[in-house]
């Protein structure tokens, strides 16, 4: 059995609300959330990156796992907005959690669906008998061009995952992915803002890869949508997760633990992994959850996790998503911008 | 930090700054941050050992930078505290995440990973513990 | 001990435009040798407070210049300990010539600081304060000492307005000084209003940035009669050291250094603080002031805003600190604020402080601090 060990999240405290920012765009605010079924985002303190994200939700995701940091034997960090270019944010992380030198790490890129990329890499490894725990992190500074209809949407967040065998609060019974070549949301090296295809990243990019590797999921592992208890997709906004969910007849209730979007935006790598986390902060021993991820570009990872007896004790002691979601403080477009300069 | 942050001057003390690793003398028993080679009380007799500190502490006094030295400019107004751990030593650093009410002495504060100090646009980035109100 | 000054040379402290490092420092040092009455070839050797040429001006190796400039071969010691550069010069001309290897020394202490901008100076003087734990983390001068006013302040009930009469205080003195930077009078609501720099230190709270260079002619106490009928004489010399960072002081409101510099030197001059008519202590900020009224023991820990409420240490007051001005309206060349605190009492002393004078001046100290009180020096004068 493999299945997770510990998980963490860090969600910065700053907020911007939808009407703030559509205020200096002359924007209908009621129409946009409404559309978009999100309130606020996240906004990053002038100090805070990636990097620094990913150390947090380790941190809190070593707390619940209770393991020496010495036996993590692999780190990967999922992101779009990793400090550097080259220089990985995977070893700055392994610093930072006192992990040794005795393990392997680097960093991923594939859009918002990093972070579970991360997770089947670690699964491949403890699998494969070459380490014993594997450290997954999801985590971004997500960037819009200001004006934009991304700029009520992309914020900032991350969610860690210890993967192993021993110790488990949730097994991850299985996983299965879906990939394809498919331009619905890029950006040019060198350039500060991602573009987009407008509509086309919705029925020929999300929908097709989220709906394709859940049903490629159940079948692979003979379940049904009744098997499951909650359901997380990655969340660009709140109506996509809410749609997909309805092209595969799943019960819209069964999202609400995880539909973390609506308060703190889309948290790209680190979206679907929060919705997980949420989840996971609420749910009952025995009960099942299917998480699918969606990364442009384009690809999504879905997985059937099965919780355990051990997490009851265990998710005590790290601060809950819904903490990090109440624990917040409002900025105004002008200190929002000053933020987004970063140091 | 001047206008360039030296790669060595900071690589050297990446695992005392990122996990708060101190030492403590075998001899006095005192703990010490930054870590020393040469226990100031014992001098010769002293014998040192690596300890990782616990995160939490108090605000023992505390300042707000308003007027900033070379590269902290787009941070002001920030605040700066001398704060002592609950496992003993003393050390200088910002407090973030906070609001009028918590800078006081006394205020129970914990360790937290943020940036430091970038060296401009092509420069490494310095990363360390600041400390947030709990 | 007994070491002469018999002659003092200074310029005016203030933002020189017009002038760089070295022009500075032979204007002082041709005043001194000029009120010495004595020959530039009757030097031995040349002691130079200064502290951070290097990151002022790219200029290191400083008081090889200045004796270049001057036209001598003579040894030429660059002294550095932060603010406390000049002092720590002076201590240094005044052994030499203890020991038996000077008769005639030139201590001198420059400064050129105005010709980067502010940030960049900010961050140059934070070369005298731990780099690695307090520099790192984005620390300034003025915010390590309003660390220590902010304890101040909560241990003893210390209040603004008490640091503000610090420089209400001294700028009246400096009104009263041609060398200082600022001759204007301002009010204790000036203080209070101006900018924060860092909180509880407003702008007029803190020592502006300043040129400037001072110079003294020190000589074997037996000799002084043959060059002046007015020697004055240092008969107590004492420095200690503390840890640079402030945090890791034994105390946040008393600096251990002042303190054992202080008990150095009355000791060696046989006398104790009772006997001190006036002081030039380090104000580098105003609670710098209080603090060192208390470490110096003019007053007891935790009352130094009270000497300022009963205006003791005003001009026509029980015990006259900072008559110059104090670092807070002369200015703070920081090489050579040292050599002017000596200059100061010097002057009065001789009887030459002129719009300044106290009456019945018979023995007076300097002290000078450098960094956050990781190094201090006290001097004591008699007539």
């Amino acid at each position: 059995m493999i299945g997770i060990v510990g998980y963490g999240g860090y969600i910065p405290r700053f907020r911007i609300k939808v009407e703030e920012i559509a205020s200096v765009w002359n924007a209908d605010a009621k129409a946009l959330k409404s559309g978009l079924n999100v309130e606020e985002k996240s906004v990053p303190s002038i100090d805070e990156d990636t990097a620094t994200i990913a150390v947090e939700a380790a941190l809190n995701a070593l707390k619940m796992a209770g393991i020496d940091p010495k036996e993590i034997g692999a780190i990967y960090v999922g992101s779009e907005s990793h400090p550097y270019a080259v220089k990985p944010t995977s070893t700055i992380v392994g610093e930072a959690i006192g992990c040794g030198t005795e393990f392997t790490a680097a960093d991923i890129e594939f859009a918002c669906k990093a972070g579970t990329a991360g997770i089947q890499m670690v699964m491949g490894l403890i699998q494969g008998g070459y380490i014993k725990f594997g450290l997954a992190i999801g985590a971004d500074t997500a960037q819009s061009k200001p004006g934009d209809a991304l700029e009520y949407t992309a914020a900032a967040g991350g969610a860690a995952y210890i993967i192993g065998k021993n110790g488990i609060i949730a097994e991850i019974e299985g996983t299965f992915s879906v990939s394809s070549d498919t331009p619905d949301f890029w950006r040019r090296e060198g350039i500060e803002y991602p573009s987009h295809g407008g509509r086309f990243t919705g029925i020929p990019a999300y929908f097709k890869h989220v709906v394709s590797a859940t049903k490629g999921l159940m079948s692979k592992l003979s379940l049904k949508e009744s098997d499951f208890d909650y359901v997380v997709f990655h969340m660009p906004n709140g109506k996509f997760p809410l749609n997909a969910a309805k092209m595969l007849n799943i019960d819209l209730e069964k999202l609400k633990p995880g539909l973390v979007v609506q308060k703190i935006g889309n948290t790209y790598s680190g979206s679907s992994l929060l919705g997980l986390a949420s989840t996971l902060d609420i749910a009952k021993p025995g009960q099942r959850i299917l998480v699918t991820s969606y990364g442009s570009g384009a690809g999504s990872d879905s997985f059937s996790i099965k919780v355990t007896d051990l997490i009851e004790e265990k998710r005590q002691k790290t601060k809950k998503i819904q903490d990090f979601i109440d624990d917040k403080e409002y900025v105004t477009y002008a200190h929002y911008t000053r933020l987004r300069r970063g140091i | 930090m001047g206008h360039e942050s030296s790669v060595p001057l900071f690589w050297r003390l990446i695992k005392t700054r990122y996990q708060l690793i101190g030492t403590k003398c075998m001899t006095c028993g005192n703990k010490f941050y930054p870590p020393k080679s040469l226990c100031p009380v014992c001098r010769k007799e002293g014998k040192l050992e690596e300890i990782k500190l616990g995160k939490t502490g108090k605000i023992l006094t505390f300042s707000i930078v308003r007027s900033a030295p070379t590269g902290f400019d787009k941070e002001t107004p920030y605040p700066v505290a001398i704060i002592e751990l609950d496992d003993g030593p003393r050390l200088t650093s910002q407090i973030v995440d906070w609001k009028e009410e918590d800078l006081k002495i006394g205020r129970r504060v914990e360790a937290c990973f943020r940036r430091i100090y970038t060296d401009g646009e092509e420069g490494i980035i310095n990363y360390g513990l600041k400390f947030r109100p709990i | 001990m007994k070491v002469a000054v018999i002659g003092v040379g200074i310029t005016k402290f203030g933002e020189h435009w017009d002038n760089n490092l070295r022009e500075l420092a032979i204007e002082a040092g041709t005043k001194a040798i000029m009120d010495a009455k004595i020959r530039g070839s009757d030097i031995d050797s040349i002691y130079l407070g200064n502290m951070s040429a290097g990151r002022f001006i790219g200029q290191e190796h400083v008081a090889a210049l200045v004796s270049g400039e001057l036209g001598l071969s003579i040894p030429a010691i660059r002294v550095e300990g932060a603010c406390a550069s000049g002092g720590i010069a002076l201590r240094e001309g005044i052994l030499s010539i203890l020991s038996g290897q000077n008769d005639i020394v030139l201590v001198g202490g420059a400064e050129k600081m105005t010709d980067l901008m502010t940030d960049s100076t900010t961050t140059a003087l934070m070369g005298a304060a731990d780099q690695e734990w307090e520099a790192y983390y984005g620390l300034t001068f003025p915010s390590l000492y309003a660390m220590i006013a902010r304890r101040h302040m909560f241990e003893f009930g210390t209040t603004r307005e008490q640091m503000a009469k610090v420089a209400v205080k001294n700028h009246h003195n400096g009104s009263l000084n041609p060398a200082a930077q600022f001759n204007k009078e301002i009010t204790i609501d000036e203080v209070l209003n101006s900018t924060m720099v860092a909180d509880p230190l407003t702008l007029l709270d803190c020592s502006p940035i300043t040129d400037g260079a001072a110079a003294l002619i020190l000589c074997k106490a037996e000799l002084a009669k043959k060059y002046t009928d007015n020697p004055v004489y240092i008969i107590g010399s004492g420095q200690a050291s503390d840890t640079l960072a402030l945090h890791d002081r034994r105390s946040l409101t008393t600096l251990d250094a002042t303190v054992k510099a202080a008990q150095v030197a009355y000791k060696q001059a046989g006398i104790t603080v009772n006997d001190v008519d006036m002081a030039e202590v380090h104000d580098c900020f105003t609670i710098a002031e209080i603090v060192a009224t208390e470490d110096l023991g003019f007053c007891k820990k935790g009352e130094g805003g009270k000497l300022l409420d009963e205006g003791a240490t005003e001009l026509n007051g029980r015990i006259p600190i900072n008559t110059s001005g104090g670092l807070k309206a002369v200015g703070h060349p920081v090489g050579a604020t040292g050599v002017k605190q000596a200059i100061e009492i010097v002057l009065q002393l001789r009887g030459e402080a002129e719009k300044r004078q106290i009456k019945d001046a018979n023995i007076g100290l300097t002290h000078n601090v450098g960094g956050s009180g990781a190094t201090a020096v006290v001097h004591v004068f008699s007539r």
